[in-house]
Protein backbone atom coordinates (compact mmCIF):
# COMPACT_ATOMS: atom_id res chain seq x y z
CA UNK A 1 0.00 0.00 0.00
CA UNK A 2 1.64 3.26 -1.04
CA UNK A 3 1.09 6.85 0.69
CA UNK A 4 -1.36 7.79 -1.92
CA UNK A 5 -3.80 5.21 -1.11
CA UNK A 6 -3.54 5.21 2.62
CA UNK A 7 -6.85 4.92 4.16
CA UNK A 8 -7.69 8.06 6.16
CA UNK A 9 -11.27 7.26 7.11
CA UNK A 10 -10.58 5.15 10.45
CA UNK A 11 -7.95 7.53 11.45
CA UNK A 12 -10.69 10.76 10.61
CA UNK A 13 -13.64 8.72 12.54
CA UNK A 14 -11.66 7.97 15.65
CA UNK A 15 -10.77 11.87 16.04
CA UNK A 16 -14.06 12.92 15.44
CA UNK A 17 -15.40 10.51 18.21
CA UNK A 18 -12.35 11.01 20.55
CA UNK A 19 -13.44 14.74 20.34
CA UNK A 20 -17.07 14.06 21.03
CA UNK A 21 -15.95 11.75 24.25
CA UNK A 22 -14.15 14.81 25.26
CA UNK A 23 -17.20 17.16 25.75
CA UNK A 24 -19.24 14.39 26.51
CA UNK A 25 -21.28 15.56 30.02
CA UNK A 26 -20.18 13.15 32.56
CA UNK A 27 -20.75 13.10 36.38
CA UNK A 28 -18.40 15.39 38.12
CA UNK A 29 -16.48 12.69 39.98
CA UNK A 30 -16.28 11.02 36.15
CA UNK A 31 -15.69 14.50 34.73
CA UNK A 32 -12.37 15.53 36.50
CA UNK A 33 -10.70 11.94 36.08
CA UNK A 34 -12.07 12.33 32.12
CA UNK A 35 -9.20 10.93 29.97
CA UNK A 36 -7.66 13.41 27.19
CA UNK A 37 -9.59 11.49 24.86
CA UNK A 38 -8.27 13.08 21.74
CA UNK A 39 -4.89 13.63 22.83
CA UNK A 40 -4.52 9.89 22.74
CA UNK A 41 -6.24 9.13 19.65
CA UNK A 42 -4.16 11.62 18.20
CA UNK A 43 -0.96 10.17 20.13
CA UNK A 44 -1.63 6.60 19.04
CA UNK A 45 -1.96 7.54 15.21
CA UNK A 46 0.68 9.29 15.39
CA UNK A 47 3.15 6.61 16.73
CA UNK A 48 1.46 3.36 14.41
CA UNK A 49 1.03 5.94 11.26
CA UNK A 50 2.86 8.85 12.03
CA UNK A 51 3.30 9.74 8.19
CA UNK A 52 -1.33 9.56 7.97
CA UNK A 53 -1.38 12.54 10.11
CA UNK A 54 1.34 13.42 12.11
CA UNK A 55 1.83 16.71 13.06
CA UNK A 56 -0.76 18.22 11.09
CA UNK A 57 -3.25 16.25 12.59
CA UNK A 58 -1.97 17.15 16.04
CA UNK A 59 -2.56 20.85 15.04
CA UNK A 60 -5.37 20.48 13.55
CA UNK A 61 -6.92 18.57 16.33
CA UNK A 62 -5.21 21.53 18.82
CA UNK A 63 -7.49 24.13 17.06
CA UNK A 64 -10.48 22.02 17.63
CA UNK A 65 -10.09 21.48 21.50
CA UNK A 66 -9.49 25.07 21.59
CA UNK A 67 -12.52 25.95 20.19
CA UNK A 68 -14.71 23.46 21.92
CA UNK A 69 -13.47 23.97 25.21
CA UNK A 70 -12.80 28.10 24.97
CA UNK A 71 -9.84 28.96 25.57
CA UNK A 72 -6.87 30.95 24.08
CA UNK A 73 -6.67 29.88 20.36
CA UNK A 74 -3.54 28.02 20.20
CA UNK A 75 -3.00 26.44 23.52
CA UNK A 76 -3.99 22.70 22.91
CA UNK A 77 -2.78 22.84 19.20
CA UNK A 78 0.86 24.05 20.72
CA UNK A 79 0.46 21.50 23.68
CA UNK A 80 -0.95 18.38 21.05
CA UNK A 81 2.15 19.16 18.67
CA UNK A 82 4.71 18.94 21.44
CA UNK A 83 3.59 15.74 22.76
CA UNK A 84 3.12 13.94 19.09
CA UNK A 85 6.42 15.80 18.19
CA UNK A 86 8.13 13.47 20.57
CA UNK A 87 5.71 10.22 20.23
CA UNK A 88 6.96 10.75 16.47
CA UNK A 89 10.73 10.74 17.29
CA UNK A 90 9.79 7.92 19.41
CA UNK A 91 7.26 5.48 17.22
CA UNK A 92 9.70 3.47 16.21
CA UNK A 93 10.90 2.08 19.72
CA UNK A 94 7.39 3.00 21.20
CA UNK A 95 5.76 0.89 18.50
CA UNK A 96 7.60 -2.59 19.58
CA UNK A 97 7.22 -1.86 23.39
CA UNK A 98 5.04 -4.23 25.29
CA UNK A 99 1.48 -2.62 25.83
CA UNK A 100 2.66 -1.49 30.01
CA UNK A 101 5.46 0.03 28.66
CA UNK A 102 3.75 1.91 25.95
CA UNK A 103 1.44 2.81 28.52
CA UNK A 104 4.05 4.59 30.76
CA UNK A 105 5.54 6.41 28.13
CA UNK A 106 1.85 7.84 26.96
CA UNK A 107 1.71 9.04 30.35
CA UNK A 108 5.11 11.13 30.08
CA UNK A 109 3.79 12.19 27.34
CA UNK A 110 0.12 12.89 28.99
CA UNK A 111 2.12 14.85 31.93
CA UNK A 112 4.21 16.75 29.49
CA UNK A 113 0.66 17.89 27.48
CA UNK A 114 -0.84 18.92 31.03
CA UNK A 115 2.60 20.77 31.82
CA UNK A 116 2.26 22.60 28.67
CA UNK A 117 -1.94 23.30 28.80
CA UNK A 118 -0.86 24.70 32.90
CA UNK A 119 1.86 26.74 31.66
CA UNK A 120 0.35 28.57 29.29
CA UNK A 121 -2.98 28.54 31.09
CA UNK A 122 -0.74 30.51 33.85
CA UNK A 123 0.69 32.92 30.91
CA UNK A 124 -2.33 33.88 29.92
CA UNK A 125 -3.85 34.93 33.59
CA UNK A 126 -6.47 31.79 34.01
CA UNK A 127 -4.47 29.57 36.37
CA UNK A 128 -5.58 26.54 37.92
CA UNK A 129 -3.26 25.22 40.63
CA UNK A 130 -5.68 22.19 41.54
CA UNK A 131 -4.03 19.09 41.90
CA UNK A 132 -6.57 17.42 40.14
CA UNK A 133 -5.62 18.54 37.08
CA UNK A 134 -3.09 16.17 36.36
CA UNK A 135 -5.40 13.45 37.15
CA UNK A 136 -6.43 12.96 33.21
CA UNK A 137 -3.00 11.96 32.30
CA UNK A 138 -2.89 9.27 34.68
CA UNK A 139 -6.36 7.76 33.53
CA UNK A 140 -5.36 8.11 30.14
CA UNK A 141 -1.89 5.86 30.99
CA UNK A 142 -3.97 3.72 32.77
CA UNK A 143 -6.80 3.13 29.82
CA UNK A 144 -4.22 2.85 26.70
CA UNK A 145 -4.32 -0.57 26.82
CA UNK A 146 -7.93 -0.11 25.80
CA UNK A 147 -7.25 2.48 23.55
CA UNK A 148 -4.68 0.72 21.82
CA UNK A 149 -6.82 -2.72 21.18
CA UNK A 150 -10.08 -0.34 19.81
CA UNK A 151 -7.95 1.81 17.69
CA UNK A 152 -5.93 -0.96 16.73
CA UNK A 153 -9.24 -3.01 15.33
CA UNK A 154 -9.43 0.29 13.78
CA UNK A 155 -5.94 0.07 12.13
CA UNK A 156 -5.99 -3.15 10.66
CA UNK A 157 -8.36 -1.28 7.99
CA UNK A 158 -6.16 1.50 7.25
CA UNK B 1 3.48 -7.19 13.36
CA UNK B 2 1.10 -5.27 11.56
CA UNK B 3 3.08 -2.42 12.18
CA UNK B 4 5.46 -3.23 9.16
CA UNK B 5 2.55 -4.16 6.59
CA UNK B 6 2.75 -0.74 4.46
CA UNK B 7 5.06 1.60 3.07
CA UNK B 8 4.45 3.73 6.42
CA UNK B 9 7.22 1.73 8.42
CA UNK B 10 10.38 3.13 6.17
CA UNK B 11 10.92 6.75 8.10
CA UNK B 12 13.60 6.84 5.83
CA UNK B 13 12.26 7.85 2.44
CA UNK B 14 10.49 10.57 3.38
CA UNK B 15 8.22 12.78 2.08
CA UNK B 16 7.75 16.18 2.92
CA UNK B 17 9.63 18.51 5.25
CA UNK B 18 10.94 16.06 8.37
CA UNK B 19 8.93 15.74 11.82
CA UNK B 20 11.46 18.40 13.30
CA UNK B 21 10.69 21.04 10.54
CA UNK B 22 7.16 20.66 10.54
CA UNK B 23 7.28 20.78 14.46
CA UNK B 24 9.29 24.11 14.24
CA UNK B 25 6.84 25.56 11.85
CA UNK B 26 3.70 24.84 13.92
CA UNK B 27 4.34 25.45 17.30
CA UNK B 28 5.45 28.93 15.71
CA UNK B 29 2.04 29.27 14.63
CA UNK B 30 0.54 27.87 17.77
CA UNK B 31 2.31 30.52 19.42
CA UNK B 32 1.77 33.25 16.98
CA UNK B 33 -1.86 32.41 17.21
CA UNK B 34 -2.36 32.78 20.93
CA UNK B 35 -0.70 35.62 20.86
CA UNK B 36 -2.70 37.47 18.28
CA UNK B 37 -5.59 35.71 20.43
CA UNK B 38 -4.56 36.93 23.60
CA UNK B 39 -3.06 40.34 22.77
CA UNK B 40 -4.61 41.22 19.91
CA UNK B 41 -8.10 40.16 19.82
CA UNK B 42 -7.59 39.77 15.90
CA UNK B 43 -8.99 36.30 15.76
CA UNK B 44 -12.83 36.83 16.55
CA UNK B 45 -13.11 35.33 12.45
CA UNK B 46 -11.32 32.54 13.00
CA UNK B 47 -13.28 31.54 16.48
CA UNK B 48 -16.59 32.21 15.28
CA UNK B 49 -15.43 29.90 12.31
CA UNK B 50 -14.02 27.50 14.19
CA UNK B 51 -17.10 27.71 17.14
CA UNK B 52 -19.50 27.17 13.90
CA UNK B 53 -17.43 24.16 12.75
CA UNK B 54 -17.87 22.69 16.69
CA UNK B 55 -21.38 23.69 17.22
CA UNK B 56 -22.47 20.67 15.37
CA UNK B 57 -20.67 18.38 17.75
CA UNK B 58 -21.65 19.95 20.76
CA UNK B 59 -25.46 20.26 19.70
CA UNK B 60 -24.70 16.22 18.88
CA UNK B 61 -23.86 15.39 22.10
CA UNK B 62 -26.46 17.35 24.07
CA UNK B 63 -28.65 15.56 21.96
CA UNK B 64 -29.23 12.48 24.11
CA UNK B 65 -30.16 14.96 27.24
CA UNK B 66 -32.46 16.68 25.30
CA UNK B 67 -34.07 13.77 23.52
CA UNK B 68 -34.89 12.20 27.35
CA UNK B 69 -36.12 15.61 28.16
CA UNK B 70 -38.39 15.33 25.05
CA UNK B 71 -39.43 11.59 26.29
CA UNK B 72 -39.52 12.91 29.73
CA UNK B 73 -42.52 15.67 29.21
CA UNK B 74 -44.05 13.27 26.03
CA UNK B 75 -44.71 10.45 29.09
CA UNK B 76 -45.91 12.65 31.64
CA UNK B 77 -48.34 11.36 33.76
CA UNK B 78 -51.45 12.97 34.81
CA UNK B 79 -51.02 13.34 38.47
CA UNK B 80 -47.93 15.22 37.73
CA UNK B 81 -49.08 17.30 35.09
CA UNK B 82 -52.13 17.76 37.68
CA UNK B 83 -49.54 18.38 40.56
CA UNK B 84 -47.26 20.63 38.61
CA UNK B 85 -50.64 22.73 37.48
CA UNK B 86 -51.35 23.25 41.19
CA UNK B 87 -47.64 24.45 42.28
CA UNK B 88 -47.85 26.51 39.21
CA UNK B 89 -50.85 28.33 39.99
CA UNK B 90 -49.98 28.62 43.52
CA UNK B 91 -46.78 30.42 42.27
CA UNK B 92 -48.62 32.75 39.63
CA UNK B 93 -51.23 33.66 42.73
CA UNK B 94 -47.99 34.76 44.80
CA UNK B 95 -46.53 36.81 41.90
CA UNK B 96 -49.50 38.15 40.89
CA UNK B 97 -50.03 39.57 44.72
CA UNK B 98 -46.27 41.28 44.14
CA UNK B 99 -46.96 42.15 41.20
CA UNK B 100 -50.22 44.25 42.41
CA UNK B 101 -48.46 47.41 43.28
CA UNK B 102 -45.46 46.97 41.12
CA UNK B 103 -46.59 49.39 38.46
CA UNK B 104 -47.33 52.12 41.53
CA UNK B 105 -43.90 51.31 42.64
CA UNK B 106 -42.12 51.46 39.47
CA UNK B 107 -43.78 54.81 38.48
CA UNK B 108 -43.03 56.66 42.62
CA UNK B 109 -39.33 55.32 41.97
CA UNK B 110 -39.27 56.88 38.25
CA UNK B 111 -40.23 59.94 39.65
CA UNK B 112 -37.70 59.78 42.46
CA UNK B 113 -35.25 59.03 40.55
CA UNK B 114 -36.29 62.02 38.13
CA UNK B 115 -36.28 64.04 41.46
CA UNK B 116 -32.31 62.95 42.24
CA UNK B 117 -31.05 63.09 38.94
CA UNK B 118 -30.60 59.34 38.74
CA UNK B 119 -30.64 56.75 36.51
CA UNK B 120 -31.00 53.26 37.08
CA UNK B 121 -30.88 50.33 34.23
CA UNK B 122 -33.47 48.27 34.43
CA UNK B 123 -33.59 44.73 32.51
CA UNK B 124 -35.76 46.35 29.15
CA UNK B 125 -35.70 42.71 27.22
CA UNK B 126 -34.44 39.18 27.43
CA UNK B 127 -34.89 36.54 25.52
CA UNK B 128 -34.36 32.45 26.90
CA UNK B 129 -31.35 31.29 26.04
CA UNK B 130 -30.74 26.92 26.60
CA UNK B 131 -27.61 25.54 28.25
CA UNK B 132 -25.82 22.98 26.53
CA UNK B 133 -25.07 20.11 28.49
CA UNK B 134 -21.31 20.00 26.96
CA UNK B 135 -18.37 19.86 29.28
CA UNK B 136 -15.87 22.10 29.26
CA UNK B 137 -13.20 22.13 31.79
CA UNK B 138 -14.04 20.50 34.97
CA UNK B 139 -12.39 22.48 36.91
CA UNK B 140 -13.80 25.68 35.18
CA UNK B 141 -17.39 26.57 35.65
CA UNK B 142 -17.80 27.78 32.01
CA UNK B 143 -21.52 27.09 29.83
CA UNK B 144 -22.04 27.13 26.35
CA UNK B 145 -25.74 28.25 25.70
CA UNK B 146 -27.46 28.25 22.25
CA UNK B 147 -27.70 31.95 21.36
CA UNK B 148 -25.48 33.83 19.50
CA UNK B 149 -24.58 36.95 17.45
CA UNK B 150 -27.17 36.19 15.35
CA UNK B 151 -29.35 36.72 18.09
CA UNK B 152 -28.34 39.41 19.32
CA UNK B 153 -26.05 37.91 22.43
CA UNK B 154 -22.78 40.01 22.63
CA UNK B 155 -19.89 39.88 25.08
CA UNK B 156 -20.26 41.30 28.46
CA UNK B 157 -23.98 40.31 28.40
CA UNK B 158 -25.53 39.55 31.97
CA UNK B 159 -27.13 36.00 31.90
CA UNK B 160 -30.08 35.87 34.49
CA UNK B 161 -32.39 33.14 35.57
CA UNK B 162 -35.90 32.91 37.67
CA UNK B 163 -34.36 33.34 41.13
CA UNK B 164 -30.85 35.09 40.52
CA UNK B 165 -27.79 36.27 38.47
CA UNK B 166 -26.22 33.39 36.56
CA UNK B 167 -23.14 34.83 35.15
CA UNK B 168 -22.08 36.95 31.49
CA UNK B 169 -21.12 36.45 28.32
CA UNK B 170 -17.68 35.89 27.93
CA UNK B 171 -17.39 35.24 23.58
CA UNK B 172 -20.52 35.55 21.56
CA UNK B 173 -19.87 33.54 18.80
CA UNK B 174 -22.30 32.74 15.47
CA UNK B 175 -24.82 30.58 16.68
CA UNK B 176 -23.44 30.14 20.43
CA UNK B 177 -22.02 31.77 23.18
CA UNK B 178 -19.44 30.71 25.76
CA UNK B 179 -20.57 31.87 29.80
CA UNK B 180 -18.94 32.30 33.09
CA UNK B 181 -21.03 31.93 35.82
CA UNK B 182 -20.67 33.59 38.37
CA UNK B 183 -19.28 30.62 40.64
CA UNK B 184 -16.41 30.46 38.67
CA UNK B 185 -13.32 31.19 40.56
CA UNK B 186 -12.36 33.73 38.15
CA UNK B 187 -15.32 36.17 38.16
CA UNK B 188 -16.24 38.60 40.05
CA UNK B 189 -19.60 40.63 40.51
CA UNK B 190 -19.97 44.31 42.19
CA UNK B 191 -22.88 43.19 45.33
CA UNK B 192 -24.67 45.58 48.10
CA UNK B 193 -26.04 44.21 50.83
CA UNK B 194 -29.89 44.79 50.25
CA UNK B 195 -30.69 45.24 54.02
CA UNK B 196 -28.31 48.31 54.40
CA UNK B 197 -27.02 49.04 50.77
CA UNK B 198 -23.40 47.81 52.04
CA UNK B 199 -21.42 47.54 48.92
CA UNK B 200 -18.49 45.19 48.22
CA UNK B 201 -17.44 42.54 45.78
CA UNK B 202 -18.69 38.82 45.53
CA UNK B 203 -15.55 36.56 44.36
CA UNK B 204 -16.71 32.94 42.75
CA UNK B 205 -14.93 29.48 44.27
CA UNK B 206 -15.41 27.24 42.11
CA UNK B 207 -18.37 25.71 43.58
CA UNK B 208 -21.24 26.25 41.87
CA UNK B 209 -23.19 26.97 45.16
CA UNK B 210 -20.94 29.37 46.82
CA UNK B 211 -19.66 32.75 46.26
CA UNK B 212 -16.93 34.26 48.53
CA UNK B 213 -17.29 38.39 49.81
CA UNK B 214 -13.37 38.54 51.15
CA UNK B 215 -13.19 42.41 51.19
CA UNK B 216 -15.65 43.21 54.32
CA UNK B 217 -13.56 43.94 57.34
CA UNK B 218 -14.41 42.12 60.87
CA UNK B 219 -16.92 45.20 62.07
CA UNK B 220 -18.58 45.09 58.79
CA UNK B 221 -22.75 45.17 59.09
CA UNK B 222 -23.28 41.60 57.56
CA UNK B 223 -25.09 38.81 58.82
CA UNK B 224 -25.82 35.25 58.28
CA UNK B 225 -29.28 35.29 55.90
CA UNK B 226 -28.63 38.77 54.30
CA UNK B 227 -29.69 39.25 50.89
CA UNK B 228 -26.64 40.03 48.60
CA UNK B 229 -28.28 41.71 45.31
CA UNK B 230 -26.02 43.00 42.34
CA UNK B 231 -24.61 46.87 42.48
CA UNK B 232 -24.92 48.22 39.03
CA UNK B 233 -21.61 49.60 39.52
CA UNK B 234 -18.76 48.64 36.73
CA UNK B 235 -21.79 48.60 34.08
CA UNK B 236 -21.75 44.63 33.24
CA UNK B 237 -25.08 43.77 35.37
CA UNK B 238 -28.11 45.63 36.22
CA UNK B 239 -28.10 46.37 39.70
CA UNK B 240 -30.93 45.16 42.52
CA UNK B 241 -31.03 41.70 41.26
CA UNK B 242 -30.05 38.48 43.80
CA UNK B 243 -26.68 36.93 43.66
CA UNK B 244 -26.13 34.92 46.65
CA UNK B 245 -27.55 35.06 50.36
CA UNK B 246 -25.10 35.03 52.99
CA UNK B 247 -24.60 31.51 55.17
CA UNK B 248 -21.81 32.30 56.85
CA UNK B 249 -19.83 35.01 58.62
CA UNK B 250 -16.33 34.39 60.56
CA UNK B 251 -15.42 36.82 62.13
CA UNK B 252 -11.60 36.06 63.48
CA UNK B 253 -10.01 38.61 65.77
CA UNK B 254 -6.55 37.97 64.03
CA UNK B 255 -7.91 38.88 60.80
CA UNK B 256 -8.85 42.12 59.18
CA UNK B 257 -11.45 40.70 56.96
CA UNK B 258 -14.14 38.74 57.85
CA UNK B 259 -14.82 35.44 55.95
CA UNK B 260 -18.27 35.49 54.66
CA UNK B 261 -19.96 32.89 52.48
CA UNK B 262 -22.62 33.29 49.95
CA UNK B 263 -25.10 30.57 48.64
CA UNK B 264 -26.04 31.63 45.18
CA UNK B 265 -29.51 32.66 44.81
CA UNK B 266 -29.38 31.74 41.16
CA UNK B 267 -29.53 27.64 40.57
CA UNK B 268 -26.43 27.08 38.99
CA UNK B 269 -26.31 23.42 38.87
CA UNK B 270 -29.69 22.67 37.60
CA UNK B 271 -30.59 25.51 34.93
CA UNK B 272 -31.05 24.19 31.42
CA UNK B 273 -32.94 27.52 30.81
CA UNK B 274 -31.40 30.80 30.96
CA UNK B 275 -32.53 34.75 30.69
CA UNK B 276 -30.13 37.28 27.96
CA UNK B 277 -30.78 40.64 28.99
CA UNK B 278 -30.61 43.62 27.45
CA UNK B 279 -30.96 46.73 29.72
CA UNK B 280 -32.32 50.10 28.41
CA UNK B 281 -29.60 52.40 29.40
CA UNK B 282 -25.53 51.96 28.23
CA UNK B 283 -23.40 51.01 31.07
CA UNK B 284 -22.02 53.56 33.14
CA UNK B 285 -19.20 55.03 32.02
CA UNK B 286 -16.23 54.56 34.33
CA UNK B 287 -13.64 55.76 32.10
CA UNK B 288 -15.45 58.42 29.79
CA UNK B 289 -12.63 58.21 26.84
CA UNK B 290 -13.66 54.70 26.09
CA UNK B 291 -17.28 54.49 25.53
CA UNK B 292 -17.43 50.87 24.34
CA UNK B 293 -14.52 48.55 25.78
CA UNK B 294 -14.36 49.41 29.52
CA UNK B 295 -18.00 47.64 30.83
CA UNK B 296 -15.64 43.63 30.94
CA UNK B 297 -12.91 45.52 32.67
CA UNK B 298 -14.16 47.53 35.49
CA UNK B 299 -16.98 45.23 36.65
CA UNK B 300 -15.88 42.09 36.56
CA UNK B 301 -13.16 39.91 35.17
CA UNK B 302 -14.18 36.94 32.54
Amino acid sequence: MSRDTLNRVPMLLSVVAGLILSILPLPNWLNLARPDFLVIVVLYWSIMVPRAGGLTLAFLAGLLLDASKGVVLGQHALALCLCTYIAIKLHLRVRIFPVWHQALTVFWLLVIYQFMLFWIDGMTGHQITNYLRWLPAFTGAALWPVFAGLLGNAYQRT
Amino acid sequence: MVAFRNAESRPILGRGPSPGLRFFFFGLLAIGLMWLDQRQGYLEAARRGLSMATYPIQVAVNSPAAFWDWLHDVFATRERLQKENAQLQLRLRDSDFRLMRFADLEQENLRLRGLRDATSRVAQRFIVAEILRVDLNPLRRRVIINKGSRDGAFKGQPILDATGVVGQITRAGTFSSEAILIADAEHAIPVQVNRNGLRTIALGTGDLHLLSLPFLPTNADIKVGDLVVSSGLGGVFPGGYPVATVVKVDRAATQTNAEIVAETAAKLDRDREVLLIWTDEPPIDVEPSEPAAPAAKNGSKP
